[in-house]
């Protein structure tokens, strides 16, 4: 019972401060001319280069604890 | 734009099988019934109207790259609703704690607590204690407590089971309670 009275105080204190939003907010301009450009930029954009790095960066690492840790080897074969 | 990509589609069929094979002007269609509804739950996330288009925009993009994973027997609204939920938490998550939410408790703290007992500066100590919380924690509560969302819904914007958005809610309020008593504040 106090439980529950507990967890009502605290919902409460959060509705308090967060008060809800009106029912039915909508935007205030018109969103597709922006969808449809960022329908294009994707489309021309070139094809994402974060992986490559982040495959490069790993690979560099697994390197550096290859060559100083050579008995992590087998550990490494054994987890790829 | 919409001209070329509407050509390769079948003329008659209903609009979620058009958008289902990537028809510019289906996906229109579908955005226009369906923006409002998606700003709307973006808007009770991340509580900025601006934030809240700009999410909007990135939803319906990814809604489009999707198309072809879209199950037309399925309703359109709730498959949104996921993919907006995602949008929210990915932009959430890269939120430092306390900015995003800090603003708006100020300013709600013009209008006058229903409860005496609540200060406008324990109003914004709870806000920033929120703040802090894991994002997915946070949308958990925001969405059930804040906006009375059925459990239902949240989880299943969430992508996770009604118990699994209970607990979510749980540890919310758990975390948020001792962040409050820590500070001296006992809800």
């Amino acid at each position: 019972m106090n439980a529950h009275n507990n967890e009502d105080r605290i919902q409460n204190l959060l509705r308090q401060s967060l008060p809800p939003l009106e029912i039915d907010p909508e935007p205030n301009r018109d969103l597709w001319p922006a969808v449809l450009r960022h329908l294009d930029t994707q489309s021309t954009e070139q094809p994402r280069s974060k992986w490559l790095w982040f495959d490069c960066a790993l690979a560099a690492g697994l390197a550096v604890v290859i060559l100083s840790i050579p008995a992590s080897i087998p550990m490494l074969l054994y987890y790829l | 734009m919409s001209n070329g990509s509407s050509s390769v589609l079948v003329g008659e069929s209903n609009p979620l099988d058009r958008f289902r094979q990537g028809d510019l002007d289906a996906f229109e269609s579908l955005f226009r019934l369906h923006q409002r509804h998606v700003y709307g739950w973006i808007l009770r996330i991340v509580r900025n109207p601006a934030t809240a288009e700009d999410l909007t925009v990135e939803t319906f993009w990814r809604i489009y790259q999707a198309h072809a994973r879209f199950q037309t027997n399925r309703a359109f609204e709730p498959w949104a609703r996921r993919i907006a939920t995602r949008a929210a938490l990915d932009w959430l998550r890269t939120r430092r704690p306390e900015s995003e939410l800090t603003e708006e408790a100020m300013a709600s703290q013009n209008t006058p607590s229903t409860d005496p007992g609540i200060t406008a500066e324990i109003r914004i100590k709870t806000a920033q204690a929120f703040a802090r919380l894991p994002p997915r924690l946070r949308v958990a509560a925001i969405l059930a407590v804040v906006e009375q969302q059925p459990h239902k819904e949240v989880a299943e914007a969430l992508g996770i089971s009604v118990t699994a958005a209970k607990l979510r809610v749980f540890r919310a309020l758990r975390l948020l309670r001792k962040d409050l008593e820590r500070q001296g504040i006992t809800p």
